[in-house]
C-alpha cells in the first residue's frame, strides 16, 4: 500500500476510530484524575503527544535494530564477533524490560531538557511530566509498534510508527480535552448521592464512547478520497 | 486483609482501571487478567520487601517498574505457553500490567517498609479484592450482553442481549453503575 495511504490510515485510526482512550482504556488515570479543568487537560494531552511520539520513536529504533526475532543487525554483529553462523539471536524476550526503562530514561530526559531551555513551558506542563511513566498509553504505543515488526509480512516503517504515536497522542488530547469541559459543566449539575464523582465521569465517558463509535469507516473514506485525489 | 472489600482497589481507590474496562467484556479473559495481576502483585512484593533495605529514595521507582516489568515478562510467556488462546485474547494488555498503578501504589505503600509476611498477605488481599471486582464487572457484562456466563448460555435465548454492554462504552457505562451501587449499598449500611 502507498505509505502516505497507510500512514493517514493509521493515524485517523488511532486518533478518532480506535481512540486510545475511548477504545482501548489506555491512559485513564490521568483522564480521569487530571480532567478537572480545561487548560489543565490540555497541558497533560500535550505531555503525553510529546512524550510518546519521543518513546515510540526510540522504540522503533530499538525494536528494528535489535529486539525483533529476525533483526538483522544485531545477528550480523552477532555473527562478526565470532558467533556461530547457525545460531540466530533473538532478544525479544527482553522487550519489555527495554521499553519501560527507554519511556522513565526519556520521561527524565525530556523534564531535564525542558526545564532548562523552555523554562515557560515546564511551568504550564512539567508538573505532569514524572506522571507519564506510569502512563499506559505510552507503553501501549511501543507494544502496538513492537507487534507491528514482529509480523514479516506487514513490518512497519519509521513513518507509520510516528504516525500512530501522533495519532495516539491527539486522540488522547481531544478525548481529555473533552472531558475537562463536560467535567466543568457537571460541577452545577445536580449528581445523585452516591454517583458523585468518579461515578458519573464513567457514565458520561460512556456516552462519549458511543458517539466515538459513529468514527468507524471514516478512515476508508479518506483513503478513497485521497487516492481520487492523486489520479 | 484490608483490601478485599474496605479498601477494594477498583472500588474504593480507582486503581488500576486499564484492564479493569479492557477485557471484563466476559468472565473468562476477566479471571485470567485477574490471576495473572495477581500473581505479579505478589511476586513484586516479595521482592521489593527482600529488597527494601538496599533501595535509595530516588531510584525506587525505576527498581519497582523494572521488578515489575521482569515478572510480567514471566506471566506472559507462561500464559502463551499454557493458555494459548487467552494470550492472544488479552493481547497488549498483558505486558500492560506493568503500568498497572495499582502494583507500583502497594509496593511504594507496603512492601518498601514492611517485612516479608505482612506484604504477602497485603499482596494477597489486593490481589483477591481486584479478581473480586474484575469479577463483578465481567458477570454483568457477560450476563446481560451476551447472556451467557462462562461461555454457557445462561438466559434463555428469548432474552434481548443488551449488545452495548461488551462495546467499550457498556465498560464505562457498568463501572460508573456498578461504582453507584457499591457507594449507596455502604452508604446506606453506615
Amino acid at each position: 500500500m502507498d505509505s502516505i495511504i497507510s500512514m493517514v490510515l493509521i493515524f485517523i485510526g488511532a486518533a478518532l476510530i480506535n481512540n486510545f482512550v475511548l477504545h482501548y482504556f489506555v491512559g485513564i488515570c490521568p483522564f480521569f484524575g487530571v480532567s478537572r479543568k480545561v487548560d489543565m487537560a490540555f497541558g497533560m494531552g500535550c505531555a503525553v503527544t510529546f512524550v510518546i511520539s519521543i518513546a515510540s520513536t526510540l522504540s522503533w529504533i530499538l525494536t528494528y535494530f535489535f529486539l525483533r526475532p529476525e533483526a538483522a543487525f544485531i545477528n550480523n554483529v552477532f555473527h562478526a564477533l565470532g558467533g556461530p553462523a547457525d545460531i540466530m539471536i533473538d532478544l525479544s524476550v527482553l522487550s519489555y524490560i527495554a521499553y519501560i526503562f527507554v519511556i522513565a530514561s526519556s520521561v527524565q530526559f525530556v523534564e531535564m531538557y525542558v526545564k532548562k531551555f523552555f523554562p515557560a513551558l515546564h511551568q504550564s506542563f512539567g508538573i505532569f511530566l514524572p506522571l507519564i511513566t506510569t502512563n499506559c498509553a505510552i507503553l501501549f504505543a511501543c507494544l502496538e509498534i513492537m507487534k507491528n515488526l514482529q509480523n514479516p509480512e506487514k513490518l512497519w516503517g519509521f513513518h507509520e510508527a510516528l504516525a500512530l504515536a501522533l495519532g495516539g497522542g491527539i486522540g488522547f488530547t481531544i478525548a481529555i480535552v473533552i472531558m475537562g469541559g463536560l467535567r466543568e459543566e457537571l460541577e452545577l449539575c445536580e449528581v445523585p448521592k452516591a454517583l458523585k464523582g468518579p461515578g458519573i465521569a464513567l457514565i458520561v465517558a460512556g456516552i462519549l464512547a458511543m458517539a466515538f463509535m459513529g468514527f468507524t469507516g471514516v478512515d476508508r473514506g479518506v483513503a478513497d478520497a485521497i487516492s481520487m485525489i492523486r489520479n | 486483609m484490608a483490601g478485599i472489600l474496605p479498601e477494594n482497589p477498583v472500588y474504593r481507590q480507582l486503581l488500576g482501571l486499564c484492564p479493569v474496562l479492557a477485557v471484563t467484556n466476559s468472565l473468562k479473559p476477566a479471571l485470567t487478567m485477574a490471576a495473572a495481576t495477581a500473581f505479579v502483585l505478589i511476586c513484586a512484593n516479595i521482592m521489593v520487601s527482600l529488597l527494601r533495605h538496599l533501595l535509595k529514595p530516588h531510584l525506587r521507582i525505576l527498581v519497582f517498574t523494572l521488578t515489575i516489568a521482569t515478572f510480567v515478562t514471566v506471566a506472559d510467556k507462561l500464559l502463551a505457553a499454557f493458555l494459548y488462546d487467552m494470550s492472544k485474547e488479552l493481547g497488549p494488555y498483558v505486558p500492560l500490567i506493568i503500568v498497572n498503578c495499582l502494583i507500583i501504589s502497594r509496593c511504594e505503600a507496603c512492601s518498601s517498609k514492611e517485612p516479608l509476611w505482612p506484604s504477602i498477605v497485603d499482596a494477597l488481599g489486593q490481589g483477591v479484592g481486584f479478581t473480586l471486582a474484575l469479577g463483578s464487572l465481567a458477570f454483568v457484562r457477560e450476563l446481560l450482553g451476551m447472556g451467557s456466563l462462562l461461555g454457557f448460555q445462561v438466559l434463555p435465548s428469548s432474552f434481548p442481549t443488551w449488545g452495548i454492554l461488551v462495546l467499550p462504552p457498556g465498560a464505562f457505562l457498568t463501572l460508573g453503575v456498578l461504582l453507584g451501587t457499591v457507594n449507596w449499598w455502604s452508604a446506606r449500611k453506615s
